[in-house]
């Protein structure tokens, strides 16, 4: 028996047509620009977002956030068109203070993965406890999908809404992963 | 799964860790002053007790910080969780086995 469940969870090099739709939408993200600020203290702001909100979590809005991942480390997307004017503000805001901002917007790979079953389906490969206390919206971490880092928003406001930030030369594993996650999940 | 309590992230899983082994372990300040003995003591030999083991742990693909942990090595239990640089506050002794 255990024979025929595994090939019907086979992947095939084509994919398959998706006869049991997850419900899930995985899309790739537009470019975006992405900085990561390293700065001692977590004092004000910079280009209009809070240093001084708690680790693990994200700020902002969908178009420009902030997501503290450590007690020093920052994430911060923009739209491409901001790199420039982001970068700058950021750099008067700090001002003298010891900080160093690099440009990681061409590292970075975004997926966002929206839907009712969203955490079910990440959970198939991030060890993380995403339920609603543990991982509400707003909440942001370094964590692990698979084998790959990955950096994972839960978005602010109702609904699922994640966002999946991984290394390019894991995007197509990532991807992948989150797809095949899906034929898992079906409509349950 | 195995839950190690990050001191900035809470919970954590055991595959986000990483184990830097022994904690505590002072270079000497005067290393060409050493005996070949006591710098290969200081490089290579180190504890692998049965029980009580305080150790360095990296959250690696978390927040990125070292700590420190008291864990025993039998029941993979951690005992406490303390920063770089402290010393801990309970007793490097083995927890009573039935």
């Amino acid at each position: 028996m255990l024979e025929v469940r595994y090939r019907t969870a086979r992947a095939l090099p084509l994919g398959r047509a998706e006869a049991r739709p997850s419900g899930v939408a995985i899309r790739p993200a537009d470019a975006e620009a992405r900085f990561v600020l390293r700065v001692r203290s977590a004092e004000g702001e910079v280009a209009g977002l809070p240093l001084d909100r708690p680790i693990n979590t994200v700020s902002g809005d969908d178009r420009r956030w902030i997501a503290r991942l450590g007690p020093d480390e920052w994430l911060i997307g923009a739209p491409e068109s901001e790199a420039d004017l982001v970068a700058n503000s950021v750099a008067s805001d700090l001002g003298t203070r010891a900080h160093s901002l690099v440009d990681v917007s061409h590292r970075n790979v975004g997926i966002d993965v929206e839907g009712l079953r969203a955490a079910e389906l990440l959970n198939a490969g991030c060890p993380l406890d995403l339920g609603e206390t543990a991982f509400p919206a707003g909440r942001a971490t370094r964590t692990l999908l698979g084998k790959a880092e990955i950096v994972l928003i839960r978005r602010a406001g109702p609904g699922a809404r994640y966002r999946v930030e991984c290394w390019r030369s894991f995007a197509t594993y990532v991807h992948g992963f989150l797809k095949e996650a899906a034929f898992g999940i079906g409509e349950g | 799964m195995l839950l190690i309590a990050c001191p900035h992230c809470g919970n954590r899983p055991e595959t986000e860790f990483r184990c830097g082994g022994q904690a505590h372990i002072a270079r000497p300040e005067a290393p060409s002053a050493q005996s070949d003995e006591a710098w290969a003591e200081y490089l290579f030999v180190r504890k692998n007790p049965r029980g009580v083991h305080a150790e360095r742990w990296c959250h690696v693909h978390g927040c990125g910080r070292w700590f420190n942990a008291l864990r025993d090595t039998v029941s993979d239990r951690f005992i406490e969780i303390y920063p770089m640089g402290a010393q801990p506050i309970s007793e490097l002794q083995s927890e009573a086995r039935a």
